[in-house]
């Protein structure tokens, strides 16, 4: 019987040659991470075990990303305990602000996590990284300590659905719309405790901008990780960013499946995710008339440069209406960058957008961008939970980039195919 | 160990951010961070709460966020035991790491607001002293069972590393 990626790159990190679904396994890690949100718990459990060093300092990477640039006193203070640790410790790879991105857009950009890894880090959407094809996820902040101090930690080894997408994509539809479709088919439990594996040609068409965009929402249905197979688009992404070796495994032909889910995507339109749900969605035709006060484009989900690409697309020309606040954030220093030298920060500017540095900022209602009672925000995020954005009596509405920025422009939540040509 | 305490019923899909908002994540605590302990949905909650008390949800409490700031402000209230038809895994995984007694029950559904249980938590047996009805947990695996024993995953792995 074979294997799925998910069970060959844990046997390989547990030293075993087969896992099954369900087993207990002590796997080594590749790369342990933390923010300055949930680092300060870690590095205080870290204490408490006792050890002096971390297990490798080339594996341990802390990013203050989420109340960075310092949003007030108290997550000075953490960033404080997060930057101390790094010196202390010696870590090699630290991005300080000005240098610094959201996290899962940081690291793959900077070839710090491969293809084949086991990647554990304090934030639930470490399962970005499954677009790379490597096995990442999740945790909290008490195994990031202890993956920190032993270059361990313990896996259950998780049952695999496989998710085959059939079809091409129609315009203005992408990754953001595969994945908030599948949510919405299985529900924000749907793959609870198991592993996500996507697949078919509308997957092997997408670039890996989609690619991250999808694995990053796996969380959003339960899942523990979202996975890519390696394909030609992986290893033209990697080989450029690599600085070591890694290993593509893919899932075997006869590997077991708790489940195949065949979607027809060639019909597909955007998708918008309604309060308070990932899951509640409805394609963009079906979302009638809902005014916006706010448009945020960015977040670990939907801020790279092809993001941003089409953003302006849409933007360039036009006007966000008066009474909408359009926020753009580039997701890294480099994305900033490159956003600046192709012209998309001139024409997010010009249009009346607001551009920030790199930080999750309104994505969890931290700063830049925070929802007053009553107000409405379409965002490219990955959460609409209740008061995610702010006030508990906000709104947030997920979609994809074009949609974001369109409806920037209408002043209502619609697609670019309405804005005047 | 024998739990008892008042139920606080909430339905399915907990999120992490309705139980403790992102915007006081900028502290660590776990007394710091119950004052806001399900404000999100219920602002009643961190007022009301009892030390022993029990929060019982439906399907997949805990859902969203990593941040163990979650299970934390809940142990941190004087929750005595959480159980649930489901729960997310990053936040089953972080209260058995932390300590926090955690419960998988198919039967959560029948469980009312305000009623007082009793748990045994080696047995996984729940008492409803208000019906009279007993429901049966999941039991745990055996391997988590060991990290309970130590009293929580850094208790564990001093024991591992012979701290
Ligand atoms: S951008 Fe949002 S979802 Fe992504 S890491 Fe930051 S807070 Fe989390």
């Amino acid at each position: 019987m074979g294997m799925t990626m998910a069970q060959k790159i844990l046997a390989a990190h547990a030293g075993v040659e087969l896992v099954e679904p369900g087993q207990f396994v002590d796997v080594k890690v590749d790369v342990v991470l933390a923010n300055d949100i949930t680092a300060p718990i870690a590095i205080r459990e870290f204490t408490r075990i006792g050890v002096e060093g971390v297990f490798d300092r080339d594996k341990v990477i802390m990013v203050p990303d989420h109340f960075a640039p310092n949003r007030d006193i108290k997550s000075a203070e953490q960033c404080k305990v997060l930057r101390d640790f790094v010196q202390r410790q010696n870590l090699t790879h630290y991005f300080e602000v000005g240098r610094m991105g959201i996290e899962h857009i940081l690291l793959p950009e900077q070839g710090l996590v491969l293809p084949g890894d086991v990647i554990v880090g304090a934030d639930s959407h470490t399962c970005t990284y499954g677009a790379l094809g490597a096995f990442a996820t999740g945790m909290g902040s008490t195994d990031i300590a202890v993956a920190m101090a032993t270059g361990k930690v313990w896996m259950k080894v998780p049952e695999t659905i496989k998710f085959v997408y059939r079809g091409r994509l129609r315009e203005w539809v992408g990754g953001k719309d595969l994945i908030l479709h599948t949510i919405g088919v299985v529900g924000v439990d749907g793959a609870l405790y198991q592993a996500m594996e996507f697949s078919g040609e509308a997957v092997d068409d997408l670039s890996m901008n989609g690619r991250f965009t999808m694995a990053n929402m796996a969380v959003e249905a339960g899942a523990k990780v979202g996975l890519f197979a390696f394909d030609e688009e992986t290893q033209a992404y990697v080989e450029p960013r690599a600085r070591r070796t890694y290993t593509a495994y893919n899932s075997d032909r006869d590997a077991r499946y708790a489940q195949v889910i065949e979607v027809d995507v060639s019909e597909l339109e955007p998708q918008v995710a309604f309060p308070h749900l990932p899951s509640s969605v409805r394609p963009l035709s079906q979302v009638g008339e809902i005014p916006i006060d706010q448009a945020v484009i960015g977040s670990c989900t939907n801020g790279r440069l092809e993001d941003l690409q089409v953003t302006a697309q849409v933007l360039r020309g036009r006007k966000v209406h008066p009474y909408v606040r359009c926020i753009v954030i580039p997701g890294s220093q480099a994305v900033y960058l490159e956003a600046v030298r192709q012209g998309l920060v001139e024409a997010f500017i010009e249009a009346g957008a607001a551009v920030s540095t790199p930080t999750c900022g309104p994505c969890l209602g931290g700063h830049m961008g925070v929802l007053a009672a009553g107000e409405r925000c379409v965002a490219t995020t990955n959460r609409n939970f209740q008061g995610r954005m702010g006030s508990p009596q906000s709104e947030v509405y997920l979609a994809n980039p074009a949609v974001a920025a369109a409806s920037a422009v209408l002043g209502r939540i619609g697609g670019p195919a309405e804005l005047a040509r | 160990m024998r739990l008892t305490g008042k139920v606080w019923k909430y339905g399915a899909n907990v999120d992490t951010d309705a139980i403790v908002p992102a915007r006081y994540l900028n502290v660590s605590t776990p007394e710091e961070l119950a004052l806001h302990c399900m404000e999100g949905i219920d602002p009643e909650f961190a007022q009301g709460v009892q030390p022993g008390d029990i929060i019982v949800a439906t399907a997949n409490f805990g859902c969203g966020s990593s941040r163990e700031h979650a299970p934390l402000a809940i142990k941190g209230a004087g929750v005595s035991c959480v159980i649930g038809t489901t729960f997310a895994r990053i936040f089953y995984r972080n209260a058995i790491n932390i300590g926090l007694p955690i419960l998988e029950c198919p039967a959560a559904e029948q469980i009312e607001g305000g009623q007082t249980l009793e748990v045994e938590l080696e047995t996984g047996k729940i008492h409803n002293l208000d019906t009279g009805q007993t429901f049966q947990a999941e039991p745990y695996p055996e391997f988590i069972i060991g990290i309970i024993r130590a009293g929580g995953l850094i208790e564990y792995t001093r024991k591992e590393l012979g701290r």
